[in-house]
C-alpha cells in the first residue's frame, strides 16, 4: 500500500505543503481565490512542525490500528481495507471532535464549517499527493510499503 | 551615523496575489519580509534585499519581483553607482569591502572574441549520435615514450604509467571547502562526480568522514592552512592538489569565521569549535620552486606514489615561467585559476583587479610547456568562470586537458550569483553552515542536476566536435588552427596563438 513520508533531513520548512493541501481542498483550486476569495478560508490538513533545525510535515498517518476509527461515534470515519487509507466521510460526521483528541499525532483538525473534522485523503483522485508535489525538496515521498 | 547608502533593490509585491502563506518570509534568511498579523499583510524591507530570488523562485502565486533600484544617483560613467555606493560604505564602516562569486565586470573576458571552426565541403562533419565521438580524457603526466615488448604475438608494455585521473567528460568540479560550503552541496557533487565519471576537489576544508566513501572521485586538496590533511584523507582522495593560489583573490590568504565553524566543521578541520579558519596567505613551507618540490614529494611518498599530484595556482603575470617550474618541480597537473574565479570571501578591490584571465593563462602556459618540450609531463586543468560548454571548447582548443567549474555547479544547484557568500546566509542553502539552511540543498536532487548539466554540456561539446571534424578530444587539445579571433589587437591574438577571423 502506498504511504506519505516525511523526510526531516530534507524538510526546510517553507510551508509550500500546507499550500498545496489547502488549495487542493478548496472550491476553486485557484491559490489566490482559495486565500484571498473563498471564506471560510480552506484549511491545510498537512501541518508544519518546526523546532529549527528540525522540521517535517506531518499528516494523517492512516494508522493500521487507528484510533480514530475505534474512537469514531458515528461510523464516519473507516478504513478502506484495500488501500489502507484512514478515510472520513463527512455525512456521518456529527463534529464530536472524539477524533481529534485521540489522534496521537494531532492530525485531525476542525474543518472550516467548524462543524465536521477535516484530514488528510491522500489524494486518491490525484497521481500524486498534493503535498509531496508541492515539496520543492524531496522531503515528502510517496511510496509502497508493506506494512 | 545616519546612513547615507539607498537600497540596492526593490521588493516589488502584488497584493492582489499575495495570499499571506509566509513563504516568502520563511525563505529569506536576511528577514526581508515581515508579516504583520494585526493587519494581515507581508512587509518587505528592501535594505535587507539581496536579490538573491528566493522569494521570487519560491512564491506559490508569482506575487512578488525584485526590481533594480535605479536611483537616486545621475548616470556618471566613472562615478557609477557602484563606485559611489562602494565609497559610501567604506566612509560609514572604514573596512575592506567583501564580496562573494567572481568578478563581474565585463572587461576581462575573451572567450566572446575567440570563434570556433566548422567542417564545410573539403572535410565531412561528424554526426556524434549516429558514429562514436571519445571525450575521454587522462590527467597526469605522461611518457616521453613508449617502449612496447613483443613476445609470442603477446604485446607488453613495458613503460611504467604514472598514475592517471580518468574523467568520462573532461569537467571537474573545482575546489570548495566544507565550511564555505554545506555538507549537502559537498555530497551533491560528490555523488555527481561519482556518477558522471569526473572528479570533484574538496576544497581546503578536508572531507567529512561520511564522503570518505566519494573518495575515489574525491580530489583532496591541501592548502596553506593544512586544514584536515591527515594520512587517510591523502588516502582518500584519488589525487592531492597543493593550493597555492586561487583566481579570485591571488596572494591572498583564506578566512572561515569562527561562527561558520560548527562541530562537524571544527571536527573535519581538526581546529576547535567555534573558532576562526586562517589560511596564511602563502604555504609558509614554500618560498620556492624547490621547496614546491619538497611538499609534492612529501605527498607523493605519503601516498606511495600512487596519486597524481596537482598544483593549482592563480594565473599571474608570469604565469608561463611558474608553471614550467611547477612541472619541473614534479607535479602532474597544474591548474590554472583565472582572474574571473569564483570564491566565497574576497577582497572587492582584489576579485576585480589581481589576476589575468584564463585565456590567456591557458595560452601562454601551453606554449610555454611545448617550447621546453615538457608539455607531456603534466596536464592542464583551467578554471575561472567557465559559463558553457562553447568556453570549455575553447578553452581545450588553446590548450586545456580539462576544465574546473565551480560558479556553474553552484548555480545548478540553485544559486543566483547575487555575492553575498560571504554573509554565510546563503538563502539557497549552498554557501552557509548553518544546519538549518543548509538543508534547502538536497544532495540527491542536487546530484541530479549536476549529472544533467555535465550531460548536457558533454553532449554539446560532442556537436561542436564533431562539426569540426573531430572525433577524439585528443584531436582538439591545443588545436589551435579551430580558433580565430575577432576584435583583437596582434599582441593578444598572438599570445593567444590564434588567427584573425577571415584568416
Amino acid at each position: 500500500m502506498k504511504r506519505i513520508i516525511a523526510k526531516q533531513e530534507h524538510c526546510m520548512g517553507c510551508g509550500l505543503c500546507e499550500v498545496g493541501c489547502a488549495v487542493q481542498h478548496s472550491k476553486s483550486k485557484d491559490p489566490i481565490k482559495a486565500y484571498n476569495h473563498e471564506y471560510p478560508k480552506p484549511i491545510s490538513r498537512i501541518r508544519l512542525e518546526l523546532n529549527k533545525p528540525v522540521s517535517f510535515a506531518i499528516q494523517c498517518r492512516h494508522c493500521e490500528n487507528a484510533p480514530c476509527v475505534v474512537a469514531c461515534l458515528t461510523g464516519a470515519m473507516t478504513r478502506d481495507e484495500e488501500t489502507g487509507f484512514v478515510k472520513h466521510n463527512p455525512e456521518k460526521c456529527m463534529g464530536c471532535w472524539t477524533c481529534i483528541m485521540v489522534c496521537p499525532y494531532g492530525a485531525i483538525k476542525a474543518d472550516v464549517s467548524g462543524k465536521i473534522v477535516a484530514k488528510c485523503d491522500a489524494c486518491t483522485e490525484l497521481s500524486v499527493p498534493v503535498c509531496v508535489a508541492s515539496c520543492p525538496n524531496g522531503a515528502l515521498e510517496c511510496k509502497e510499503v508493506t506494512s | 551615523m545616519k546612513s547615507y547608502l539607498p537600497v540596492d533593490f526593490i521588493v516589488e509585491r502584488d497584493e492582489s496575489k499575495c495570499i499571506r502563506c509566509k513563504v516568502c518570509v520563511n525563505q529569506c534568511t536576511y528577514e526581508t519580509h515581515n508579516y504583520d498579523a494585526q493587519d494581515d499583510v507581508i512587509r518587505s524591507k528592501d535594505e535587507n534585499c539581496v536579490n538573491c530570488q528566493r522569494c521570487v523562485t519560491m512564491c506559490p502565486t508569482h506575487a512578488l519581483s525584485i526590481k533594480k533600484n535605479l536611483g537616486p544617483f545621475r548616470d556618471n560613467a566613472n562615478w557609477s553607482s557602484e563606485v559611489i555606493k562602494d565609497i559610501k560604505k567604506q566612509a560609514e564602516t572604514g573596512g575592506v569591502l567583501l564580496t562573494g562569486m567572481g568578478a563581474d565586470k565585463p572587461y576581462l573576458t575573451y572567450w566572446e572574441r575567440l570563434l570556433l571552426n566548422a567542417s564545410q565541403v573539403t572535410n565531412p562533419s561528424i554526426d556524434p549520435l549516429r558514429e562514436p565521438m571519445e571525450i575521454r580524457t587522462y590527467l597526469g603526466a605522461k611518457p616521453d615514450a613508449l617502449e612496447i615488448e613483443f613476445e609470442d604475438g603477446d604485446i607488453d608494455l613495458k613503460t611504467k604509467l604514472a598514475p592517471q585521473l580518468i574523467l568520462e567528460t573532461p569537467i571537474m568540479f573545482s575546489a570548495m571547502s566544507y565550511g564555505a560550503i554545506s555538507l549537502n552541496v559537498h555530497e551533491s557533487l560528490a555523488r555527481a562526480a561519482m556518477r558522471a565519471g569526473t572528479y570533484f576537489n574538496t576544497g581546503e576544508g578536508g572531507l567529512d568522514s561520511r564522503l570518505y566513501k566519494y573518495g575515489e572521485r574525491a580530489i583532496v586538496q591541501v592548502a596553506s592552512g593544512r586544514f584536515g590533511v591527515h594520512s587517510s584523507y591523502l588516502n582518500a582522495g584519488a589525487a592531492i592538489e597543493i593550493k597555492i593560489g586561487q583566481g579570485a583573490k591571488p596572494g591572498i590568504g583564506g578566512h572561515l569565521p569562527g561562527e561558520k565553524v560548527t562541530e562537524d566543521i571544527a571536527r573535519t578541520r581538526m581546529i576547535p569549535v567555534g573558532t576562526d579558519a586562517l589560511s596564511p596567505a602563502p604555504q609558509h613551507d614554500i618560498y620556492s620552486i624547490e621547496d614546491l618540490r619538497q611538499l609534492i614529494y612529501a605527498l607523493k611518498e605519503a601516498t606511495n606514489y600512487s596519486k597524481p599530484v596537482s598544483v593549482k595556482i592563480a594565473a599571474v603575470h608570469n604565469v608561463a615561467a611558474i608553471a614550467s617550474g611547477i612541472v619541473r618541480a614534479g607535479a602532474d597537473i597544474i591548474a590554472l585559476d583565472g582572474v574571473r574565479g569564483s570564491t566565497g570571501a574576497a577582497p572587492k578591490v582584489i576579485r576585480d583587479n589581481v589576476g589575468i584571465p584564463i585565456e590567456l593563462a591557458i595560452a601562454s602556459v601551453d606554449q610555454r610547456l611545448r617550447d621546453e618540450g615538457i608539455r607531456n609531463k603534466a596536464s592542464i586543468v583551467a578554471a575561472g568562470g567557465f559559463r558553457s560548454s562553447g568556453d570549455i571548447v575553447k578553452a581545450i582548443a588553446l590548450g586545456a586537458d580539462a576544465v574546473y567549474v565551480a560558479t556553474a555547479a553552484l548555480i545548478a544547484l540553485g544559486c543566483t550569483v547575487c555575492q553575498k557568500c560571504y554573509t554565510g546566509k546563503c538563502p539557497w542553502g549552498i554557501a552557509t553552515s548553518d544546519p538549518w539552511i543548509s538543508k534547502r540543498v538536497n544532495p540527491e536532487i542536487g546530484a541530479e542536476r549536476l549529472v544533467n548539466l555535465l550531460r548536457g554540456w558533454s553532449m554539446e561539446i560532442k556537436e561542436i566536435m564533431g562539426g569540426m571534424g573531430i572525433n577524439a578530444i585528443e584531436s582538439l587539445r591545443g588545436n589551435r588552427l579551430h580558433l580565430r579571433g575577432v576584435n583583437m589587437t596582434d599582441t593578444e591574438l598572438k599570445i593567444l596563438g590564434v588567427k584573425m577571423a577571415g584568416e
